[in-house]
Order: structure tokens, then sequence, then C-alpha cells
């Protein structure tokens, strides 16, 4: 069983724990162990970004010290938002000496260091580029045959490094849903914004921005959107309503993790990809 | 266009401004690129937001040359960014710009120069609030504390979406405070020490 490090992020604890706990299930049947790092902090997220850049590194930084200091020199992030915090931090850790000499002083004062050694990756660009091929086709007990798959990679997945993935069309989440059998389709807003945040403090336009990504996934035929965030996974499954009156439009669509999908695919009960914990009806796709 | 307070800074203020801003963004990884933009607007084409912003992520810039931030930082810009990205990998000359967005919260921020609507920047400072006490964000809380901040009647049409998470048991209604906590916060601590942001 391979280890990797990894940091399932605040919002997969409890409200979306379908994606961690599938997650998890699904890698252990590729031979990869998902080691949750012991007392992990919140990323800083994009909010303490907006107060305090130094702070927010601070935070991803005791982080990057404790996965270093277990042994991992890799880490892996399911939320794309995390993801990108902690990735930003290890940016910005190797080029601006600044920051380096801050962030270690403020590490020093909670007894803890860090050298710069592990490297923070997204599930999925993991799933897809690390297990490859032949091992998820050697996983599939059953195929997703004729299911019709939006794959939604929302922002962070590809922007702004491209490490994951391309910035502008993202192609790993098709590859991987063609090894389950299942067909993606022709998807153009794959990487448009959701909304983010905007859906709470800006409800009207985060409502455009969804409206805009499940209208385009009905058009296009899918039977579901799968996503690679929580953040995304929520807007998209919560407010399907509200947005159709808004819209004036049945958008209702499932809305499940890629994760999800491998589960079903590889043979895992619906309890084990926590398919109960859908806002949407995913009984014809997780079923 | 929207402005709190109506007031004007003097000349040698809205220079002070300028400079802050110009120096803080130069700070960061290629930062120092804005001072080539060709206000091509690549950027504002890319916002997903830009409908609704008072200055788009280009006017921005515009308004920056012009020495008008103040504007800039309390109309409804900034804090309609959604943090996508889209504009960083567009711009041609290689503007880390949503990190600029970030830059002009932050300034906004210490600053008390917020626009009317000003819920994203509660949320943010609500947000670091929880985190600071629990090491962790614990979203029920939060949103407890972000809808009495900003909107308490709104909090009602949540109920619904509140009670479908419940029934599946996705509020998170015990917060799990960190070990390490203490520890975390000595290290916040050190940037507060240097008057950082």
């Amino acid at each position: 069983m391979k280890k990797l490090g990894y940091f399932p992020g605040c919002s997969l604890m409890v409200t979306n724990r379908a994606y961690s706990i599938s997650a998890c299930n699904v890698a252990r049947q590729l031979g990869i162990e998902l080691s949750e790092l012991s007392d992990w902090n919140c990323c800083g997220a994009t909010a303490y970004l907006s107060l305090s850049e130094a702070k927010a590194f601070v935070m991803s930084a005791r982080n990057l010290a404790i996965a270093e200091s277990e042994g991992h020199d890799t880490l892996v992030a399911a939320c794309s938002g995390c993801y990108v915090v902690l990735r930003k931090t290890g940016k910005y850790l190797d080029e601006k000496p600044q920051v380096r000499a801050q962030v270690n002083a403020a590490l020093a004062a909670g007894d803890m260091s860090y050298k710069r050694t592990v490297k923070v990756r997204h599930l999925l660009d993991v799933m897809v580029n690390d297990c490859g091929e032949e091992a998820v086709k050697g996983c599939v007990k059953k195929p997703l045959q004729g299911l019709k798959v939006a794959a939604y990679y929302g922002c962070q997945v590809g922007r702004p490094f491209g490490e994951a993935d391309d910035p502008e069309f993202p192609v790993t989440m098709d590859r991987l849903l063609g090894w389950l059998g299942a067909t993606p389709v022709e998807f153009p807003v794959r990487a448009t914004c959701c909304g983010g945040l905007t859906m709470t403090t800006e409800p009207e336009l985060g409502m455009e921005m969804s409206g805009r990504i499940l209208r385009v996934a009905r058009e296009q035929g899918a039977d579901c959107i799968a996503t690679a965030c929580p953040l995304c996974q929520i807007n998209l499954e919560a407010y399907q309503d509200r947005i159709g009156r808004r819209l004036g439009a049945d958008v209702r669509i499932p809305v499940v993790y890629f994760t999800q999908l491998m589960g079903r695919a590889f043979g895992l009960s619906s309890q084990e990809v926590m398919a109960g914990d859908s806002l949407t009806d995913v009984s014809a796709v997780l079923a | 266009m929207k402005t709190t307070k109506g007031r004007r800074l003097d000349a040698q203020a809205t220079k002070a401004l300028r400079q802050e801003f110009l120096d803080d963004v130069c700070a960061l990884p290629d930062g120092e690129r804005v001072k080539e933009c060709i206000q091509c607007g690549t950027c504002s084409a890319s916002c997903p937001s830009a409908g609704r912003m008072d200055y788009s992520p280009r006017a921005i810039i515009a308004a920056l040359r012009a020495g008008d931030l103040e504007h800039v930082l309390e109309s409804d810009t900034v804090w309609l960014c959604a943090s996508c990205y889209g504009c960083t990998v567009r711009c041609p000359v290689g503007i880390p710009f949503t990190d600029i967005m970030y830059e002009l919260k932050r300034l906004g921020m210490t600053r008390g120069m917020l626009p009317k609507a000003r819920q994203a920047a509660v949320m943010a400072s609500t947000f670091a609030e929880t985190v600071n006490s629990l090491g962790r964000n614990n979203e029920v809380a939060l949103i407890r504390k972000y809808y009495l901040r900003t909107n308490p009647f709104a909090a009602f049409g949540q109920m619904g979406f509140a009670m479908r998470l419940m029934k599946r048991g996705r509020l998170e209604l015990s917060s799990h405070r960190i070990k390490g906590l203490d520890g975390l916060r000595k290290m916040l601590a050190t940037v507060d020490g240097e008057g950082g942001r």
C-alpha cells in the first residue's frame, strides 16, 4: 500500500464528508492509503487571504510542516481551494525570501520548522496521472456503460498553476470517466466559475454563475455532473430549484463527486460512496 | 460611483495610498508587471463578475494610474471577485490580477475603506474569527454569525437548505478544536508583531 499525506480540509469533515469517504475508499482499491495529517488546521482559504496574506501563508505552512515531519513528500488536497492555497504557499516560500523568513520565524514560535520538501497535489491529478489507465481499468467491476457525465472541474484544479490540469481546458476527469466506461459529454463550461463564496455573499451573482453550468449540462444531455471540489459541489447541488425558477427552466440534475462515480464503477456499495448524503436525486447514478 | 462616505482623500493621502498599494503589489511574484499593463481588457472579458463591478479589472488599473484608488476600494468591485483566476492565466503581460484583487481587499480592510455592500468583507473577517478560535472552520458557526452581522432575515431563506443538510447528518453541530491551537496562535501572533499584512 502506497502512503500519501492527505489534507481533507474543513468542509470535508462533516458537510462534504461524502467526498472524503468515497475518495479514501476508492484510493484503497487502487493501493493508495490517504493518510490524514494529524492535527491539521484550516488552510487559510480565500477568506484569510483577503485579510492577511502572511497569516494565510503561516496557516498553510503549519500543515506543510506537519506533512514533512510525518515523512510525506506529497500532500494530497481534495478541495480545490485548499489545493491552491497550500500550493501557493509553497510557491511563495520558494520564490520570496522575505515570505520565507517571516513564515520560518512564525513556525519557530510554535516549535515547528519546514524545509520545503513537500509537493502539493490535487486528488484528481493523483488518481489520473499517478494511478493511470491500467490500474483504474483493473479495478472496474461495474462499468458505467451508457452514463453521460458532464465533467465539471471548476476554477482551481487548473488555475492558476496549470499543474494538475490545463488552466483553460482541463481534460483529466474526462479521461478518467472514459476508463470507468462512462461517456463524457461536450462541456464547454467545464472550467467556468461556479460563483464560489458569492453564492452566500452575493446570491444573485452566484446563482447566475452556477445556473450557467447547470443549464449547459442539461442542454448537453448529461445524466449527471461530476465535481472535484466541495464548494462547486454544494453550489451546484443545493440551489437547483431556486435557480430553475430564476431561469424559468428545469435545471435539476444529479451532482456527484468524481470519486463517487469511481466507487460505483469499482463495485463499492452506495454506503461506501455515501450516496445518501446527496441533495440531488442520485438514485439512477449511484444505485 | 457608490462610496461609503462620499469624502475625498487629500492629494497627499491619495499619493500615499497609491504608493502603499504599488509597494505591496510589487512584493508579489510577478507583481511588478502591473506597471506594464497594456489596457487590452482581456481580464475584464474573462471575469465572470465584471458585469456587476463598478470598475472592471482593466478599469481598476486605469483608475490606479489616474490616482483614483479610493473610489475603487469603496465601490462594488473588489469584493465581487470570486477568485477564479481567469484573468491571471489569460493576461498577455502576465499580471497576477487575482492576487492584486486580494491586495485591494486587504488594503480596504486595513484602512476601513469598504463598499456599502460589504457582505463579502464581513464573510472574510467572520471566517478568520472562527478559524482563530478553533484552528479550523465550522460552517454552522460561520454562517450563523455571518447572517447575524449582515442580514438576519436572509437566514430564514436558508432554513430549508439547512434542514435538508440536517436530515442527512451534514450539519457540523459540534466544533472541533485542534490540539495545537496555542502553537498556531503563537505563530500568527508573530505576524501581528511585525504589523504585517
